[in-house]
């Protein structure tokens, strides 16, 4: 996985409450059997009209925001299916970042998982960054896990909040499962003692 | 004396692996669910890694969401996108020597229906799946969750899961259900009162009178949806019910080995005093059939309401609303029960078992399909459909004027053929709403078995009361 340190780059606005798995990467593009090339069709039908042109009223087609880094949304983002798809999508767009109020909790563990950095702000702080936002190319922005800070266009500084272990992962890209099998003799033992309590099981 | 739990604190306890001083702990996986969408990427992390799969006969595979349903589907899946991930599932399930349910198998079938129905999923068991409606299985009382498609990889590499403790929410329903009332309009009416994030961070317990009344179908109809209320899981605790259910499937403990289970599952229930984080009570007796108007599954109405305002919403409810209403095509001040409907999906892991075709058949018994509309039923497993055709129920179905359809996640989420067109007006008895879910343009009003029957009847949304004596005995067919 990708560290994720310090991000500088164009945040996109969508301002929407509960954007669903199904509106970041609808399921047809879910029978791939890589991780790669979803970014085409990240937020395909907001994206594409039904002939397959690009919808250019929507954010990520507008010049100002192709190249986006961060995205800028609103409450409950990433509701739906577990599809790690979502992620993968956002990724591959090149997305890094995305802050909103609040998130689907599985959304919100896949983010981790592919050095994608899910930043939850007051409502206030994000309505701020959607102002921001809204101004395109001029509002470069600048996320500092370390620091736990996101600076706007304006010099401006917002701090947030982070689990400790998640910001220790990013920030030095480290594999879960490597992590967990530091701990195999761990669970050779719970595994033979609950062999023993459930042998049902 | 240790301090009062809930369920949820008593399974976490007792599959807690290692817990560090932030909380951050390890949860041992007891069931593990594999299905042909989000597995691939996994199978080929762990080759890529040299890691093996730790425990095979913890893990359970089945293809579900690409599989056609139509009778054809035994001469291959045209799809060549979806037969690879379908040959990607056999390659792997067979070179890592996981448990295997491939398509041809009587027992295939939507995982979450199958996992209950061979007896793999036992109270108080962990239980994961890449899929977010795994909190199916709650309604056993296992701690079950969806997990993304990195966490399969993880469960299969260390059967353990990086977890933090989520909270404790009781939703609790009063009393007893109304006729022409199911599961179904208690899951919904719960996600309408709370929303589809008030469940966010908590794992619900489903408790009180109304939840003991119901069957292990109905409880499952419950807790699938605990996702849609934004819950990490849902639970019922096992009763007399779950064990009746559970005793003398394939992988169900048998004899002394039962008689244990037995006795720690009769402890698997929240003490008195436990604390819960966050509590919501409903009484059965206010709960109404009801159907979804929008594209969250939080914008339920009873059948009888009408199409609402957006501007009676607040915040950013107001604009979602309005962007529903344009998506769906629908005026504010409709009456629901004037809203016509193209299509009818009846199956899913929500409504897919034999007690919600039973319900629908018993509806449709004697009556038709309303001309012009497309209709199907689409069991949940093999052997559902088996039981069907056994209870005469896909005679009712078929001579209705419905497709009678082999087993798989279908129009639900509409990966296999099973698709709605642009415009196309679905009364579904699936989980989700959304813009696109059954198919690009498509709109889903969600709704009961019997509440979908109904609206195969008339051809518009419809009370099922209408086709009930007021005791919710069916009326006869004229």
């Amino acid at each position: 996985m990708e560290k994720f340190t310090q991000l500088t780059g164009i945040a996109a606005p969508l301002p929407m409450m509960n954007v669903d798995t199904d509106m970041i990467i609808p399921k047809q593009f879910l029978k791939t059997i890589r991780r790669e090339g979803l970014g085409r069709n990240l937020f395909d039908e907001m994206r594409y009209e039904d002939d397959g042109k690009e919808n250019p009223d929507f954010v990520l087609n507008r010049p100002a925001y192709r190249e986006a880094k961060i995205l800028v949304s609103g409450e409950n983002f990433g509701c739906g299916s577990s599809r790690e798809h979502a992620p993968w999508a956002l990724l591959d767009f090149g997305i890094r970042c995305v802050i909103a109020p609040s998130y689907a909790d599985i959304f919100y563990n896949n983010c981790f998982k592919n050095g994608i950095l899910p930043i939850v702000l007051p409502q206030e702080d994000v309505d701020k960054l959607m102002e921001d936002a809204e101004r395109g190319a001029n509002a470069t922005v600048t996320v500092d896990l370390e620091k736990q800070e996101i600076t706007g266009p304006d010099g401006g500084s917002i701090h947030f909040d982070i689990d400790p272990f998640r910001k220790h992962c990013l920030l030095n890209g480290l594999d879960d499962i490597g992590l967990t099998l530091e701990r195999a003799a761990t669970i050779d033992t719970f595994e033979a003692e609950a062999a023993q309590a459930r042998p049902w099981v | 004396m240790t301090a009062p739990r809930t369920l949820y604190d008593k399974i976490w306890d007792a599959h807690l692996v290692h817990e560090a001083e932030d909380g951050t702990s390890l949860l041992y996986i007891d069931r593990h669910l594999v299905h042909e969408v989000t597995s691939p990427q996994a199978f080929e992390g762990l080759r890529m890694a040299g890691r093996k799969v730790r425990a095979p006969e913890k893990t359970i595979a089945v293809p579900d969401h690409n599989v056609p349903t139509t009778d054809d589907r035994e001469t291959g899946i045209s799809n060549e996108e979806s037969r690879i991930q379908v040959e990607a599932l056999d390659r792997n399930a067979r070179e890592t020597g996981i448990h295997y349910y491939p398509v041809n198998d009587v027992r295939q079938g939507i995982v979450h229906i199958i996992g209950p129905e061979q007896g793999w999923t036992l109270p108080g068991m962990t239980i994961v799946c890449g899929d977010s409606h795994t909190a199916t299985h709650g309604a056993f009382g296992a701690l079950a969750h969806g997990i993304g498609t990195s966490e399969v990889e993880h469960v299969l590499a260390t059967q353990t899961l990086i977890q933090k403790k989520s909270r404790n929410m009781k939703v609790e329903i009063t009393g007893q259900l109304r006729p022409g009332v199911t599961a179904k309009d208690i899951t919904l009416s719960v996600i309408g009162k709370t929303g589809t994030a008030g469940g966010t961070g908590h794992v619900i317990e489903y408790c009180g009178e109304a939840i003991r009344a119901l069957s292990m179908e109905g409880r499952m109809t419950v807790c699938n949806m605990a996702i849609e209320g934004g819950a990490r899981a849902g639970l019922i605790a096992p009763d007399e019910t779950t064990f009746e259910y559970v005793r003398g499937r394939p992988h169900a403990p048998k004899g002394a080995q039962w008689e244990a289970a037995m006795e720690w599952w009769k402890t698997l229930y929240s003490d008195d005093d436990a604390h819960w984080d966050k509590v919501v009570t409903i009484a059965g007796e206010d709960i109404a059939p009801v159907v979804t108007w929008g594209t969250s599954p939080e914008d339920v109405l009873p059948i009888d309401g009408v199409v609402p305002d957006p501007a009676s919403f607040s915040g950013g409810k107001v604009a979602a609303a309005k962007r529903s209403l344009e998506y769906m095509g629908l005026t504010p001040g409709t009456r629901l029960q004037d809203i016509a409907i193209d299509t009818v999906f009846i199956g899913s892991c929500t409504n897919g078992r034999i007690e919600d075709l039973r319900a629908a058949a018993a509806v449709m018994r004697g009556r038709k399909v309303k001309e012009g509309l497309r209709a199907m039923v689409v069991p949940g497993s093999g052997l559902v459909r088996e039981q069907a055709e056994a209870e005469g129920l896909a005679d009712v179905f078929r001579s209705a004027g419905f497709e009678w359809r082999r087993a798989g996640c279908s129009m639900c989420l509409a990966m296999n053929p099973d698709q709605l067109s642009p415009g196309e007006r679905c009364a579904a008895t699936s989980n989700r709403n959304f813009e696109g879910r059954q198919g690009r343009g498509g709109r889903t009003h969600l709704m009961s078995p019997a509440m979908a029957a109904a609206a195969a009847i008339t051809g518009r949304l419809t009370d099922v009361r209408e086709f009930l004596d007021p005791t919710g005995a069916r009326t006869e067919a004229a």
